[in-house]
């Protein structure tokens, strides 16, 4: 396990402990820039977000009660839906209009809510789809052997690595179906760092994971900030939030309602009043409208 | 009962022109379902496509063999992007229903009165375009053994036809085994996860539309020579399920499960038939129950049930494996 006071774990602290935690507020460094995101349903305002930025090398938890639109953000951030209006950057390259899989391949990897393993592949194969640039992946190239072999060789060492550190070696090959629930998490989480990512995405990465997973989870999640990517998470489960995140991002209602460092925004009146409900119609009323 | 004329029969079918021509249509499904996940419902769409353009080049337009064979494979390509390019952007429901459509609609325009000159109109085309491949052949006399039984023309069929098979077949087990074969797979498993580590799944799906349309095309092509004839109905919707037929019976996802599953198809389908004709014509089975018209019917009754308790007694095809099948639940 990393020590969690890495270098990068104290700059990102430095970082964010001197923002004002404001909705929105400007980071000093940010990966992410998003400006005006607005999806709707029909008549269903699911993501209406005016500013959000993520700072680099941090671990930044999005938080709200159900339905407050964190998986539809994570979805058109990623490019897996489109916005309606609004424009966001990764890097300082507009990808507000990229299909996922070009956002991908810029070191923006994603997970899913349901964990999404490729049932009928081998562990080992579904970490070694995952890795970038492969010539053996052209359709012309594909039947010649010699001309990938040497690279499939390098890609299946790093998968061996990975599978070790995420503790899945002995599975490599099994069926991904064979796995528990917990361990198709790892499996999800390693294989998205064979793309090499620079921020790593993870929709509720708790979620149907024992507690006794979840520690090692949390480790994980850790080091890869250690290792210099950032991270941006939605989670349900407070403790953890409280536990590993250096900055929290509030939704209530497709809307950022509130940011901050995670014990002082679970003090704030409008991160209460989002989960309470208490006057909750008239907060938003008078807050945003 | 002739046994031996039975199993002459059947021998013969088996790895017959019928066995190539259905291997072929089900490798190229292979490509699409077994390895893709895509429902194509159109392969005789492909056949078709494949058939008439060798066929109609030569009559009509005094192509060569030869060209009319490459200009075949071009215009199945064109035909896979014409059904992948609406398509497979959306969910694999509406491939399903476009290929089964333009399958249908290839056929209609192929039988039309309007086309009539150049294609034949629901009669098809008849003529001597496989000439030059059929002076090629070697042979001038068939064989003639007490266990298989081919024409001087069939047998050159037959021999070119597996030397094509396993061609192909060759070239299939090499690019499944790539990381090509790779993203496939996993694209039939989950699109979204796919796209979620950086592959363009409209590319990759695109790609094993258009190559397995050019297999089935091939199947087409052998179709339209081996008959020196090309019709309209031959190419109808129940050729695609014949192929899906031998596809699952061999195993989905198999790279020889095609061949094996024609070849067993071939081999019943002409078994029972002979049997049933020898029975009746012997009164072994009564005229009120079946009489000799209805073999052919019949045939396909008990071939179909056979089918219904072998996916009963064994879902994943002959060379399937149980297993995996099973994880297809999505646990």
């Amino acid at each position: 396990m990393h020590a969690p006071n890495s270098t990068y774990a104290a700059e990102a602290k430095k970082a964010l402990v001197a923002l004002d935690p404001r909705p929105g507020v400007d980071k000093p460094d940010p990966i992410i820039v998003a400006e005006g995101i607005k999806r709707t349903f029909g008549g269903l305002t699911a993501v209406d977000v005016t500013k959000m930025q993520v700072q680099r090398h941090s671990i930044t938890a999005l938080i709200g009660p159900n339905g407050a639109g964190k998986t539809t953000l994570f979805n058109l951030l990623t490019g897996f839906d489109r916005a309606q209006s609004g424009s966001w950057t990764f890097n300082g390259n507009e990808i507000s209009k990229t299909p996922p899989h070009k956002i991908a391949r810029q070191g923006m990897v994603r997970t899913f809510q349901l964990t999404k393993s490729l049932y009928r592949l081998t562990v080992m194969d579904n970490m070694r789809l995952a890795a970038t640039a492969q010539r053996g992946e052209s359709i012309f190239l594909s039947p010649l052997r010699f001309v990938w072999g040497s690279q499939e060789k390098e890609i299946t060492e790093r998968a061996e690595s990975l599978l070790e550190r995420f503790k899945l070696i002995d599975k490599k090959d099994d069926f991904a179906a064979a796995l528990s629930g917990g361990q198709r998490k790892l499996l999800e989480m390693a294989r998205a760092l064979m793309v090499n990512p620079e921020i790593v995405m993870l929709d509720e990465p708790m979620a149907g994971v024992n507690p006794a997973l979840k520690q090692s989870l949390l480790g994980h999640i850790r080091s890869l900030r250690d290792d210099g990517m950032t991270v941006l998470f939605v989670e349900h489960d407070m403790d953890m939030v409280r536990d590993i995140s250096d900055w929290v991002v509030v939704m209530a209602q497709g809307q950022i309602v509130a940011e901050g460092e995670p014990h002082e925004v679970m003090k704030d009146q409008a991160v209460i009043d989002a989960y309470l409900g208490a006057h909750h119609d008239m907060t938003l009323e008078t807050e945003d409208r | 009962m002739d046994f031996l004329f039975i199993i002459q029969q059947s021998l013969s079918s088996a790895i017959g022109v019928n066995t190539i021509i259905f291997a072929l249509a089900a490798i190229g499904l292979n490509m699409h379902f077994g390895y893709t996940g895509l429902l194509n419902f159109g392969q005789a769409g492909f056949l078709a496509v494949g058939a008439y353009t060798t066929a109609v080049l030569v009559v009509s337009f005094d192509f060569s063999l030869w060209a009319a064979l490459g200009m075949s494979v071009l215009a199945s390509v064109l035909f896979a992007l014409l059904l992948g390019v609406p398509t497979l952007r959306l969910r694999a429901d509406y491939l399903a229903i476009v290929t089964i459509a333009a399958a249908e609609i290839v056929r209609q325009i192929a039988r039309s009165a309007t086309f009539n000159d150049t294609l034949g109109g629901s009669d098809g085309i008849t003529g001597k375009f496989g000439k030059a491949y059929f002076d090629l052949n070697p042979f001038t006399e068939g064989l003639e053994t007490p266990i298989l039984r081919f024409s001087p023309n069939d047998l050159w069929v037959v021999i070119t036809g597996w030397l094509l098979v396993a061609a192909v077949l060759g070239f299939m087990w090499l690019i499944v085994n790539s990381p090509w074969g790779r993203v496939l797979k996993a694209i039939r498993e989950d699109e979204e996860a796919v796209r979620s580590i950086g592959k363009n799944v409209y590319l990759y799906k695109m790609q094993s539309l258009i190559l397995g349309g050019v297999i089935g095309s091939f199947g087409g092509a052998v179709y339209a020579l081996s008959r020196q004839s090309v019709q309209p109905d031959n190419y109808s919707t129940f050729l695609t399920f014949f192929a899906y037929t031998v596809l699952i019976l061999g195993g989905a996802a198999r790279v020889f499960s095609p061949v094996i599953g024609s070849i067993i198809f071939w081999f019943l389908l002409v078994f029972v038939e002979q049997v049933l004709r020898q029975a009746v014509e012997q009164n072994y089975i009564p005229d009120w129950l079946i009489n000799a018209n209805q073999v052919s019917q019949v045939r396909f009754m008990l071939v179909g049930l056979g089918l219904m308790l072998l996916m009963v007694f064994r879902p994943q095809g002959i060379f399937g494996d149980k297993k995996e099948l099973a994880l297809d639940a999505r646990a």
